[in-house]
């Protein structure tokens, strides 16, 4: 064991050898622990930062990318970027950010075959299959679809338009007589491109692309949803459904989920105890009471 | 050990500049026409290589793969494409024959920085030196091969300033030179060699890779060695010429067979009396027939 490389190897006794055995083994296991500590703390993902698409998710992406650069090479759109030592991204590894550079989507997902060790997952052939992120509108009291105003730019720049963000029609109160064109993205059509967040007309964008595990709540796994166990299964699942009796006067229905209080047509001329339009009393006059 | 100022003048004088400096001046050809190999394409538009060293792509048909990165990777629990597979077996098979730490000397990026080092180190004529082993660099890729799979990441390339400076120069460097310019000064104030020699785990997977590669540095007419020292001066791992060219009268043959031997050649550029070649491994076998030709060396690119 030359240890030193200085010709000294020869008369190394038993306590030396310990010695620099344990010296080297102390050095070299504190800089593996420290690098395993840093390494902890290096690897959390900005949540502007993008992986590419069919990236596997991201802990075990840390240990199948090898950080070639080949699928920011082979992005027609030069929109991957490799993180930098210094940057928030784990050094080497790829990343798009949303609002400078969104994935365009192409069919042929060029990035994924370019890719020597499945850390983006060469199953995905479909780009709408692909989930890098989520859209999420974050500020609604800036997003000027909520003020009132029309815009839809994100709604019209959706790649998969009307399923990954539909408009919702609501009544705008503040003018009495208009709607609201309220954007809503849903996470079973969106893939997290980014085109939406990089078009949005705000100086910040109100509409941006989270991580999924960010932007989506999650129910409890316990959780049944009572009507749609019911539709699956066609009918109640713990007791049978009983019609509710309603105590109400002859000639008098209500339908709970429908139009309320039905007051049957045959009764027409007859004198009823209620009645649902107020002039009716009004036009009736106080005398004859 | 008489320290000389000049290493090789010697060899300068009778050999004449290009004759002493053949094989640096192929090795920074190789080192330079690789990293502009990789620069062709993101400067001047011409993708005759894709990649940087971890993986790349040449003219979109050969693979390459470094065997190091994607055992790292294997150990964190991945299943490399089939392209990657292909591209390591050829970079095996080129370092078994040409030497495994060819790699280091003939194409590592960083070498240009300790190699610079060193010369300073000899320059301003600091002698000072902590004693780390040279065995650490095999603790060290110990712990490259085992943090993957403790932590399920690739931890060691967070900071490995191998694929990093040739990552950094192709790709963009971002803070990376900070840690360039740290090889560089631990190499001139803590350690002779300190980066190359005793710490670099990459180096030592390519010295465990090169172990019992075909083409060795030998020192054919080591009976022509008139003690100059200057061999010893410039070898990055002065510690394995020692056998090939002083164990003739202990029987060892005159091959360095030491994996950590990087075939960089420069021991055979500065040596006046031309005492060591390029030859085989097999030379050992027969030392009285020594006279083997010289093999055209090819370069690792």
């Amino acid at each position: 064991m030359a240890g030193s490389g200085k010709g000294k190897g020869r008369g190394v006794n038993r306590r030396q050898f310990m010695g620099n055995l344990l010296r080297t083994a102390c050095g070299v296991g504190l800089m593996g622990m420290g690098l395993g500590m840093y390494s902890r703390q290096a690897s959390s993902l900005p949540a502007m930062a993008i992986r590419p698409p069919g990236a596997i998710p991201e802990d075990e992406f840390l240990g199948a990318c090898i950080r070639c650069g080949l699928c920011v090479r082979d992005c027609p759109y030069d929109i991957l970027m490799l993180g930098q030592l210094g940057d928030e991204v784990v050094a080497g590894t790829p990343y798009f950010t949303a609002r400078t550079g969104p994935c365009e989507m192409c069919e042929d997902i060029p990035c994924i075959p370019a890719c020597p060790t499945n850390a983006l997952d060469h199953d995905l052939t479909d780009i709408n299959e692909s989930r890098m992120g989520l859209a999420v509108v974050v500020d609604q009291e800036t997003c000027i679809a909520f003020l009132g105003l029309r815009c839809e730019v994100c709604f019209n720049v959706c790649p998969i338009r009307g399923e990954a963000i539909s408009l919702d029609y609501q009544h705008n109160t503040r003018s009495g007589k208009h709607a609201l064109f309220i954007p809503i993205v849903h996470s079973d059509a969106c893939t997290g491109c980014g085109l939406c967040e990089k078009a949005c007309i705000l100086e910040e964008a109100a509409i941006k692309i989270f991580p999924t595990h960010l932007a989506k709540g999650e129910l409890g796994k316990h959780y049944r949803i009572g009507w749609r166990e019911k539709e699956k299964r066609g009918r109640a699942l713990v007791t049978p459904d009983q019609e509710h009796q309603y105590n109400l006067p002859e000639g008098v229905r209500y339908d709970l989920q429908g139009k309320g209080l039905i007051i049957e047509s045959e009764n027409k001329g007859e004198e009823l105890p209620v009645t649902s339009n107020p002039l009716d009393t009004l036009n009736r006059g106080f005398g004859e009471q | 050990m008489a320290r000389k100022p000049r290493p090789g003048l010697e060899a300068t004088q009778t050999k004449g500049f290009l004759r002493a400096h053949k094989w640096l001046i192929l090795r920074r050809l190789s080192q330079f026409g690789i990293l502009g190999l990789f620069l062709l394409g993101p400067l001047a538009g011409i993708w005759i290589v894709k990649g940087n060293l971890a993986y790349s792509e040449t003219l979109e048909v050969l693979p390459l793969t470094d065997p190091h990165v994607l055992l790292q990777a294997v150990m964190a629990g991945v299943v490399p494409h089939q392209d990657a597979l292909i591209g390591v077996a050829i970079v095996v098979v080129i370092y078994m024959v040409l030497g495994g730490r060819v790699f280091c000397s003939w194409v590592c990026p960083v070498n240009l920085v300790t190699d610079l080092a060193c010369c300073t180190r000899r320059m301003l004529d600091i002698r000072s030196s902590t004693q780390i082993s040279r065995n650490s660099r095999y603790w060290m890729l110990g712990i490259t091969l085992v943090l993957p799979l403790v932590t399920g990441s690739i931890v060691w390339e967070l900071v490995n300033p191998v694929s990093m400076m040739f990552r950094g120069i192709v790709f963009g460097l971002g803070m990376a030179w900070l840690i360039l310019v740290g090889i560089f000064l631990f190499d001139i104030f803590v350690s002779k060699e300190g980066w190359c020699g005793r710490v670099c785990p990459v180096g030592a997977f390519y010295s465990l890779l090169g172990s019992k590669s075909l083409v060795r540095v030998v020192a054919e007419d080591r009976d022509k060695c008139d003690d100059c020292m200057d061999c010893f001066e410039v070898c990055p791992e002065e510690q394995v010429i020692r056998p090939a060219l002083k164990g003739a009268d202990k029987g060892i043959g005159p091959v360095i067979l030491s994996g950590n031997c990087t075939n960089c050649g420069r021991c055979i550029d500065v040596c006046a009396e031309d005492v060591f070649h390029f030859g085989s491994r097999f030379a050992n076998e027969k030392p009285i027939a020594a006279k083997t030709e010289e093999r055209p060396f090819v370069d690792a690119a």
